[in-house]
């Protein structure tokens, strides 16, 4: 065969063969990833959950917390959590890797591939995989009965919203670190350790101390449970609050993309 | 569109106020097979990175394939092939399964990419490895695999970036021989390096290029007519004493370059020259005579070795 009429062309929508390549990549792993997807829900859900849960209810009644039981209380949080963890890790590890680690991204960018199409496609696996996260986990807090009010469903959207949010903005993050060990001892251990700590898990925010709780605001995470909490069981928040969950998430996917793309696209021009 | 894939002028680019690339000019046909050749930092990468369309110039004019890539990077990318100086291969990933994601960052169907991943690895003697994963991969291999890579879309021009750097001369060889086979094919052919063997086998024609200029241009054996006598007569009388000598032997020969390890004697027969010397009184420890080479028209052109 000689030269094909495509080879001449430049692919619409090219983002979904960098996604392709990063889901061969993802496949390498499967079996980590679905570990760790599984054992992660049951090891939360059985030390905290059930644990915990019972202590709660054993001294406040199985409707003690926020007037629910507490695995109903913190199905929303987990599935979100999940879903943050998931998109950072397909996110950052990715991004260095193919700038600096193994430089695939410059393979990518000789070819008719930009920088918006590579950070897409990286974005849209770590959206795959978030999705895969929260259904698995999901179906974990359903057959543990954490998921039996009603609008439970409703967690399950709110959390992969809320991983898209958090991964736009860690993608461009990424994009800006040069130096990765910076990275993870700033970023990691000031920034995102904490605002999962403060970001009303396992307990409302407003047990804390108004200083920590400022952790808790800029957490997407926290937006996301108090999201979570009223979709799923009506937890009180005003329409005013409930539109500033949803804007600040919004904001952060839309902004991080923004500069995710900007910052893929000047970095490989560099 | 005009009969050169590639034309070039005043291109300038510059890295704040460092000059990396000071208004060159230069233009490469059709079946060219077109070298740079200078030390590193001479803004050959630069130049290379800017015709492939991956990096903005500060000045000028460039054109390839009659589109200029600040415009048009992805149409000018989806023609051409590139071999980058460092490896930029999935290493998780097998030998042919890096064939096939890069076909299809070209958008090229699976099907295609298939049937093609049989011939390349023909091409870059990988066909054992087709299953292995790039980890694995001796240096040699890695460069051949990237180069089959490079014409998985089958480009009009293939770009090379320093395509031997750090191989063993086996290895070198056998990459040599590779892209002698496309040049035989009629492949537009763009490469650089620091080596003046390379340039001298592979290159039809090239520019000689230190600190983001154009030093001369012209056919491998053009060049060493110009700036070059025929042969060149190395003798070495020991470190101390080269340049004690060197003065005495100045009359016979055309001109003479003085290293801190050999005197270069430039001059049409570098035996008769030898000879010569001899019978004048002096006893070099070791003598060569041989043809002039690319070498001698950079250290002529420079006052340096291209690699220090």
């Amino acid at each position: 065969m000689s030269l094909t009429q495509s080879a001449r062309k430049v692919p619409i929508f090219g983002a979904r063969y960098i996604l392709e390549a990063r889901l061969r990549t993802m496949s390498k792993w499967v079996w980590i990833i679905l570990a760790v997807t599984i054992l992660n829900p049951l090891l939360y859900l059985v030390s905290i959950g059930v644990g915990v849960g019972s202590l709660i209810s054993h001294n406040l009644g199985s409707h003690g917390i926020d007037g629910v039981s507490y695995l109903t209380f913190i199905a929303p949080a987990l599935l979100a959590s999940s879903a943050i963890q998931a998109a950072q890790d397909e996110v950052i590890f990715p991004t260095f890797q193919g700038f600096k680690w193994g430089r695939m991204f410059y393979g990518m960018n000789a070819t008719p591939q930009t920088g918006s199409d590579i950070a897409s496609g990286v974005f849209l696996a770590a959206m795959l995989r978030t999705t895969l996260g929260v259904g698995i986990y999901s179906i974990i807090l359903y057959l543990f009965g954490a998921m039996n009010s009603p609008h439970s469903y409703m967690a399950i959207p709110i959390a992969i919203f809320a991983g898209a949010a958090f991964g736009a903005v860690l993608l461009a993050f990424a994009a800006y670190t040069e130096n990765e060990d910076k990275f993870f001892t700033i970023v990691g251990r000031f920034i995102i350790g904490p605002m999962f700590l403060f970001s009303g898990t396992f307990y409302p925010i407003n047990a804390l101390p108004l200083v920590v709780r400022f952790f808790g605001w800029i957490s997407p995470l926290w937006h996301a449970i108090e999201l979570g909490r009223f979709a799923t069981y009506g937890h009180h928040i005003s329409a005013t609050m409930v539109a500033v969950h949803f804007i600040y998430l919004l904001a952060m996917l839309v902004f991080g993309l923004f500069f995710a793309f900007r910052q893929y696209s000047k970095r490989l021009a560099k | 569109m005009s009969e050169n894939l590639i034309e070039v002028s005043g291109l300038t680019k510059k890295f704040g106020d460092f000059v990396a690339v000071n208004g060159i000019d230069f233009h490469v046909s059709k079946s060219e097979s077109f070298g740079f050749l200078g030390p590193n930092g001479a803004g050959k990468s630069t130049t290379m990175r800017i015709i492939a369309a991956t990096s903005q110039r500060t000045a000028g004019k460039v054109l390839v394939l009659g589109k200029d890539p600040e415009i048009q990077g992805p149409q000018i990318r989806a023609h051409l092939g590139v071999v980058p100086q460092q490896d930029n291969l999935d290493m998780q990933l097998t030998v042919s399964e890096n064939l096939f994601i890069y076909g299809r960052y070209f958008g090229l169907p699976s099907k295609f990419i298939r049937s093609k991943i049989d011939e390349l690895l023909d091409f870059a003697q990988l066909e054992e490895k087709r299953d292995v994963k790039v980890e694995t991969l001796s240096g040699g291999m890695r460069r051949r695999l990237t180069i089959a890579r490079a014409l998985v879309s089958e480009p009009e021009i293939l770009i090379l970036d320093e395509p031997t750097t750090g191989l063993d001369p086996q290895a070198r060889h056998i990459l040599w021989d590779r892209l002698f086979r496309l040049k035989e094919k009629g492949v537009t052919l763009l490469l650089t390096t620091h080596y003046m063997d390379e340039a001298e086998q592979l290159c039809d024609r090239l520019i000689v290029m230190d600190k983001g200029s154009i030093m001369a241009e012209g056919t491998p054996l053009e060049l060493i007519k110009k700036y070059s006598s025929k042969e060149v007569l190395e003798v070495r009388f020991g470190s101390d004493n080269n340049a004690l000598l060197a003065p005495s032997m100045q009359k016979l020969c055309q001109r003479m370059e003085v290293l801190p390890d050999r005197i270069l004697l430039y001059t049409d027969d570098a035996e008769e020259l030898l000879k010569e010397i001899l019978s004048a009184g002096h006893h070099p420890k070791t003598s060569l005579a041989r043809r002039s080479s690319l070498e001698d028209v950079f250290l002529r052109l420079t006052g340096r070795s291209l690699v220090d």
